[in-house]
């Protein structure tokens, strides 16, 4: 324990030094955030609209109107089908349909229930909640002056329809993947530099010479940035709820319980590629690489529903993928532990084999 | 006599290239051990295998009563080990290096101060503990080297280069430490290619090219070259003097001191007779020529011809 704690107290001196990487591990998850969160914002309202009016009558132009002027919906055109609403989707004229049923004016003049549908492209969860809580929150105005004014009247109702995301996908679903995406990059490359460091610079063979074991060098060099980790993810998610107003409906207690391990299998993995590393440039040229099918495949950029069977298998390896599930699940859906306990296992057993992998290759002998 | 370490027919192979070559030799206690050698002999890596961190590719060694194979790790804990690149974290400083060696060799956290103290008294780093690391001098750095290396009390310490690149003064200074170190019964084992630092060593071993050629105190190894040296303080032209000394038979080797030729010969009952001699044919003048100490350098000189001359007749 005296040995892992003297490598552990070693490289938080050593970091602390090195002022570069701590001021880019501040820097890098803030300029990240909100590079992506600005990008991600700018489309949110004015989403081109469709109608699909099968009625004909006032009731539903006053409903679009007055859609529109949430600001939220944008009317590009009227079809005549079910097909040119899938057209309009598929080919990106529109990302929203409101689709009223004949007899929707007459329920209306006769103060009878009557309900609209509102198709939504599914692809982009941004929009979707846009389009859901614009739609949602104007129904639900009405009806309350409705009520108001003449006390039980029949409601207006909207049927919400997510094509393309049969999941329901509700909220912000960036900002936690960001959270990930960070957690990965950095993890990844301060570990990867870790070994490769100590062997640039000749220490390493003291080290293998110490008696220190194989499994207190990768523990004693995980340890540090773990604590450096969880900085990282309470700047994003206090920079996401000031700035982008992001949701945190579940516990952050569990968030950090199940980030733990999040956090010590990207370390582990970073180690394993130090151990292959001859150079930190080597070492840090892998983290990058390593990079890329994260962002592609995990979820985080595209659905992962939407991903091809081998893509997906692929993904599973990948700790982040897991963590999306986990964190957008504790973050916006209010998920509990035992709701993500499949996941937190999957990423333990990704864990194991990582931190083996790296105690495995690591040997103390030069050859 | 303890032995501590016992390297039996040890063997490297990169590939193709032989770094050591049936290496055997014995270190006892409280000896200082002298592995001389030019750069690229094989002493890092005969170093490496007995502390446990390169496998031979055959032979063996027990190093502290634990065989290197079996028992690396036991190894590991009984030995100090300074690398040829003074293995210092050059961000961090004195003082936060010797808590490192001593944290990772497992100095017992309420005797790590008194340690500490101790080495930093010994190699008088006493008001440099809050430097860093990277901006010590040459001199400096292998004293903290030295520091780390024993902090946790090793009976048996190796030392791979401790002196390359470093000034006279501080290189004489290391050596008294190292004496000092022996005197109270550690073991050393030290590489070195400063043929002055040979003859500071109890025993020796010569390796070149990754054979050992011979091996005893500098008395023994310098008595079985048989060499009798003379120098020669000419009064013309060094060149031509040379030119005449080279034609002398059983030369073993010809070099020059500014104004003095030094002349080794071999098996030679009357060297100055000789050059004399030699230098009145070739009707040169000359201010003095006397016969001369014969160093551990012109044994080590003589071993390479030796081996040159016996891989001639096997060829
Ligand atoms: N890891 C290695 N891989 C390949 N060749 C090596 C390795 N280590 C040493 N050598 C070679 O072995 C020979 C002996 O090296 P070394 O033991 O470092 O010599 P010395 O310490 O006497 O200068 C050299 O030719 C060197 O290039
Ligand atoms: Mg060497």
């Amino acid at each position: 324990m005296s040995r892992l704690a003297a490598i552990a107290i070693k490289e938080l001196t050593q970091l602390r030094r090195d002022r570069m990487t701590v001021a880019m591990m501040v820097v890098f998850p803030v300029v990240q955030l909100l590079v992506f969160g600005y990008a991600i914002d700018t489309d949110v309202r004015h989403v081109p609209t469709v109608v699909f009016d099968q009625d004909g009558g006032a009731a539903p132009r006053d409903v679009a109107r007055s859609l529109e002027a949430t600001g939220f919906y944008d009317v590009v055109g009227h079809v005549r089908s079910y097909a040119e609403i899938s057209d309009a989707l598929r080919r990106g004229v529109a990302r929203v349909a409101l689709v009223f049923p004949p007899g929707f004016s007459a329920a209306s003049g006769a103060g009878r229930e009557r309900s609209f549908q509102l198709v939504v492209d599914g692809s982009d969860p941004q929009i979707v909640a846009s389009a859901t809580g614009g739609a949602t929150g104007l129904v639900a105005a009405r009806n309350q002056r409705a009520t108001a004014q003449r006390g039980a009247a029949a409601p207006l109702k909207v049927e919400i329809t997510n094509w393309y995301n049969p999941e329901q996908r509700t909220a912000v679903f960036v900002v936690p993947g960001i959270i990930g995406v960070i957690l990965t990059m950095t993890m990844v490359m301060l570990t990867a530099m870790a070994i490769a460091r100590e062997r640039e610079r000749g220490t390493l063979e003291a080290l293998i010479v110490s008696p220190v074991r194989s499994f207190e060098l990768m523990v004693g060099k995980i340890v540090p940035y773990v604590g450096i980790g969880y900085v990282q993810i309470t700047l994003v998610l206090i920079v996401g709820h000031v700035v982008f107003d992001v949701p945190f409906v579940g516990s952050v207690a569990l968030l950090y319980l199940m980030t733990l391990v999040f956090m010590a299998a990207n370390l582990a993995l970073g180690l394993v590629f130090s151990t292959l590393a001859k150079t930190q440039q080597q070492a840090m040229q892998m983290s990058f690489f390593f990079l890329l099918p994260n962002i592609l495949l995990s979820g985080f950029a595209f659905p992962w529903e939407g991903m091809p069977r081998p893509a997906q298998l692929l993904s599973e390896v990948l700790p982040l993928t897991h963590f999306l599930r986990i964190v957008r699940g504790i973050v916006l859906k209010g998920a509990g532990f035992e709701d993500l306990q499949p996941h937190l296992t999957a990423m333990g057993v990704i864990l194991v084999a990582f931190v083996a992998l790296a105690t495995l290759r690591f040997h103390k002998r030069l050859d | 006599m303890t032995v501590v370490v016992d390297a039996r027919h040890l063997h490297r192979r990169f590939g193709k290239l032989v770094a050591v070559r049936d290496v055997s030799f014995q270190v006892d206690k409280g000896e200082i051990f002298g592995v001389i050698g030019a750069n690229g002999a094989g002493k890092s890596t005969t170093i490496r295998m007995l502390c446990g961190i390169l496998r031979p590719t055959s032979g063996s060694a027990t190093v502290v009563g634990h065989d290197v194979l079996q028992e690396p790790e036991a190894v590991k804990r009984s030995i100090g080990y300074m690398t040829q690149r003074f293995s210092l974290y050059e961000d961090l400083t004195v003082e936060e290096n010797l808590r490192f060696y001593a944290g990772i060799y497992g100095v017992p956290r309420n005797r790590r101060r008194e340690r500490i103290d101790a080495v930093v008294a010994r190699v008088g780093l006493d008001d440099r503990r809050r430097q860093l690391a990277g901006t010590l001098s040459g001199g400096w750095k292998q004293r903290v080297a030295l520091a780390c290396s024993t902090i946790h009390e090793p009976p048996l310490l190796f030392l791979d280069e401790p002196t390359a690149g470093v000034d006279p003064i501080s290189r004489r200074r290391f050596w008294d430490q190292i004496h000092a170190l022996a005197a109270e019964g550690t073991t050393i084992l030290v590489t070195t290619h400063y043929m002055d630092e040979a003859e500071r060593c109890h025993r020796l071993a010569f390796i070149f090219r990754g054979a050992v050629l011979d091996q005893g105190t500098p008395a023994q190894v310098i008595a079985r070259r048989r060499l009798r040296v003379v120098e020669v303080e000419v009064e013309g032209s060094t060149l031509e003097a040379a030119a005449a000394l080279r034609r002398l038979e059983r030369l073993d080797e010809l070099s020059f001191f500014g104004t003095v030729v030094r002349i080794a010969l071999r098996d030679e009952p009357e060297p100055t007779a000789r050059v004399v001699g030699a230098l009145r044919e070739a009707g040169l003048r000359w201010r003095r020529v006397d016969e001369a100490r014969v160093s551990v350098e012109d044994a080590f000189v003589a071993m390479v011809h030796e081996d040159a001359r016996r891989e001639e007749n096997a060829a």
